[in-house]
């Protein structure tokens, strides 16, 4: 099949075969990783701009480095530097990266639904690069791919994912790429953190984590950000850690072969303890290093699509 | 000049009168209902209308308009908010206080009427707010704004969370006979919530609104309603729970009246899917279960009366991210098909809701107005209820175009607008077009 859009804004829009194109490509770009000189022509005389509205180092870098394999010509932007703090529109500053020749948008953003914005009045191809509480497809993406290189498959696993489902833009990603893909999703977390709607897209949510873990072939742990504990979602880090950090004792009702994941940066000791963050079977820096494959491989496919008449 | 509008279906609920007959507008008020009008079409000095197989009613009434003058005169003022109030078939509009400077004041509420009078073409009746500059804490001078013209007290935008300056100001207004206006919303309940909380928010990933955000401050303002005995009109009611509060209230004899807007009986939250900001508004579009509710809630009359909570935004400031965008889009010229889609589901009979758009919004506000009464002030309207219309923003009076309804197709149009017996509003029908 080939692939046939110009934006990549959520794993929700994607079909399984989409997914599954995007997985198998980024196979042939990791290889492209691994050579001594790491560089194709793909985007030769393509400006990728990296429009970054919050902090972020490794998301960013990965971009960067994904849009460098491909040589592609790279503008990073970011608010630090911008006119939106002289009160420009988003609108407005995209228009201007456009008009500078950019023709793919990297855009990381506060608030939810901002590449949607984007795509609905550019011409410029958005990937979406994390947006407020919506969706973080390249990492979605990345997490599917690093599991299926491990296990083989993404269909029937039991994937549980414990944290900040409220707030978390990679559990969204992450619930609609497993799913599509034939896994069972179970989400655990705090119920003020743990919206009962999401029950209905078939996600099976638990206040428990020994519960959730029960069976479980992956467990992909999410960041806690440290202000949620000053807003009334839940007493403190540490009762925090107490009911939904994971340790070894936590774990042991898990497959034997279970994966833990971490998308990063991590609060040792909150989310997880060291002795599982740092363990042998540990796939939290294979996780980084498909990063840029997989992101290579968006770049990559949204590229072809629009280059196809 | 007079007037004679010829053979219309003239439907006034306000006296149960619905026959087919002719109007004759004499010096601005409705003169009579002649049969034999042969000599009257000689006459040079009377403009007939035909209105053969048109409906001619009472002109609409607005209780909820937000016309932006003082203060936000780039999203609407009050001569183009009057202009797109007439296109829309309304002839009276209620205007909200959150202008800038906020009607808290006597001389806020002559302006808002010395402006009304001299450039707009409706008849406006300002509501002052309950509290000083919406502070919710100290009662604004509303004894002073009813003399200056404000017909009612509201917080609207900005509820009085504090349920003592609540009661106190439900008790003031008795002095008056004023009505207290109220947009319910727990302010900490909604937070920084955009949209309502729900399926789609979840997805989204944008903060939502519960229901009972609305849900408990309906259910303090009705407590207090009973404690006071003053007349509480409920704004844009949207929830299920609203509504079953409502009408329990209405059962025991509570002085509660509600409205609800086109666009809480029209669209559920699905609507926002894309990130669309003319889907964001206050409160927000809720669910299929509250939309059904509030169409239930018309139907057996816990809703008395459809408003628009016209709320005009520029394009700048819709067009940013679905968080920053401001709440509100505007209705005045959408209502009215909007409402005629109750008739055809089977919501609404046409007269029964002729009756929520004239007679019953005049009577919560107790202006002698939403009447055809031979003697009273000619405020008329004449709409085709069955000519097709494709909703076009561009084509809107209003300065604002923030709708979602755009390109929609509906029925039901606005050929005239007659107020105090002058017509402010004419649409030419095009050659070919209308219906038989």
């Amino acid at each position: 099949m080939a692939f046939e859009r110009q934006h990549i804004l959520g794993l929700q829009e994607l079909t399984a075969e989409e997914i599954t194109l995007i997985l198998d490509t980024a196979e042939s770009m990791k290889e492209v990783s691994e050579r001594d000189v790491k560089k194709v022509p793909a985007l030769r005389g393509v400006t990728v701009c990296n429009l970054f509205f919050e902090p972020s180092t490794r998301t960013r870098s990965s971009f960067e480095i994904a849009e460098k394999r491909l040589s592609a010509d790279v503008l990073n932007f970011t608010t630090s530097q911008s006119s939106v703090v002289k009160g420009e529109s988003l609108l407005d500053t995209a228009r201007n990266l456009e008009a500078m020749g950019a023709s793919m948008i990297v855009i990381r953003h506060p608030m939810s639904g901002a590449p949607w914005l984007l795509a609905r009045k550019l011409d410029s191809s958005i990937i979406n690069a994390g947006d407020g509480s919506h969706e973080h497809p390249s990492q979605g993406l990345l997490d599917l791919f690093t599991i299926r290189q491990l296990k083989g498959k993404i269909e029937g696993l039991k994937v549980v994912i414990v944290g900040d489902i409220l707030h978390s833009r990679v559990a969204r990603s992450n619930i609609w790429g497993f799913l599509k893909l034939g896994a069972e999703v179970r989400v655990v977390g705090p119920p003020t953190l743990v919206p009962k709607y999401i029950e209905h897209i078939d996600v099976k949510s638990f206040y428990s984590l020994d519960k959730a873990v029960d069976g479980a072939d992956v467990v992909i742990m999410l960041r806690i950000q440290k202000e949620r504990q000053d807003s009334e979602f839940f007493p403190s880090l540490r009762e925090y850690s107490r009911f939904y950090g994971l340790n070894r004792e936590k774990l042991r009702n898990a497959a034997e072969d279970v994966t833990v994941m971490h998308p990063g940066p991590i609060n040792r000791g909150v989310e997880l303890t060291s002795d599982i963050a740092d363990a042998p079977g540990s796939v939290i820096l294979e996780q980084v290093s498909n990063g840029i494959a997989v992101r290579m491989a968006m770049f990559y496919l949204v590229a072809s699509a629009r280059s196809s008449p | 000049m007079s007037i004679l509008i010829k053979g219309g279906r003239i439907i006034d609920p306000s006296r149960n009168f619905d026959k087919v007959g002719n109007i004759l507008i004499e010096k601005g008020t409705i003169k009579s209902y002649p049969e034999d009008i042969k000599k009257l079409e000689k006459d040079s000095a009377v403009k007939a209308i035909d209105a053969r197989g048109k409906i001619v009613a009472p002109g609409l009434v607005d209780l909820h308009v937000h016309l932006r003058e003082p203060g936000y005169e780039h999203k609407e003022t009050i001569r183009t908010g009057c202009e797109s109030a007439a296109a829309g078939g309304f002839t009276s509009i209620v205007c909200m206080p959150n202008t800038n400077p906020i009607n808290d004041n006597a001389s806020v509420t002559e302006y808002i009427m010395l402006k009304a009078r001299t450039e707009g073409v409706v008849n406006v009746y300002p509501l002052g707010a309950i509290t000083k500059g919406e502070n919710g804490e100290t009662l604004a001078q509303i004894g002073e704004m009813y003399e200056a013209g404000c017909v009612g007290v509201t917080d609207d935008g900005m509820p009085v969370m504090n349920s003592k300056v609540m009661r106190h100001a439900m008790e003031y207004v008795k002095a008056f006979d004023i009505p207290v206006i109220s947009h319910c919303e727990d302010l900490n309940l909604s937070g920084n919530g955009v949209m309502n909380e729900g399926d789609t928010s979840t997805l989204l990933g944008l903060s939502g609104i519960p229901s009972a955000s609305e849900d408990v401050m309906v259910s303090r303002d009705i407590t207090l309603a009973e404690l006071t005995g003053t007349h509480l009109h409920i704004c844009h009611v949207s929830t299920v729970g609203s509504v079953r509060l409502i009408r329990a209230a209405k059962t025991r004899g509570v002085r509660v009246t509600a409205e609800a807007a086109p666009h809480h009986f029209t669209l559920t939250d699905k609507a926002v899917a894309e990130y669309d900001t003319n889907a964001k508004m206050k409160p927000p579009l809720r669910s299929e279960t509250d939309r059904e509710a509030v169409r239930e809630g018309l139907r057996d009359g816990t809703i008395d009366v459809i408003a628009t909570d016209h709320a005009p935004h520029s394009e700048d400031e819709k067009m940013v991210e679905f968080d920053q965008a401001p709440f509100g889009i505007v209705g005045l010229e959408t209502a009215l098909p909007l409402s005629l889609k109750l008739v055809e589901d089977g919501v609404l009979t046409l007269n029964e809701m002729i009756a929520k758009l004239t007679h019953l919004p005049s009577a919560i506000i107790n202006v002698r107005k939403g009447t055809l009464n031979p003697g009273e002030q000619a405020d008329v309207v004449i709409f085709d209820p069955g000519q097709k219309v494709k909703i076009d923003r561009e084509r809107f009076r209003s300065k604002s175009k923030n709708t979602p309804f755009n390109g929609w197709d509906l029925k039901g149009v606005v050929l005239y607008t007659i107020v105090n017996g002058n017509i402010v509003y004419t649409k030419e029908p095009l050659k070919n077009s209308g219906s038989k």
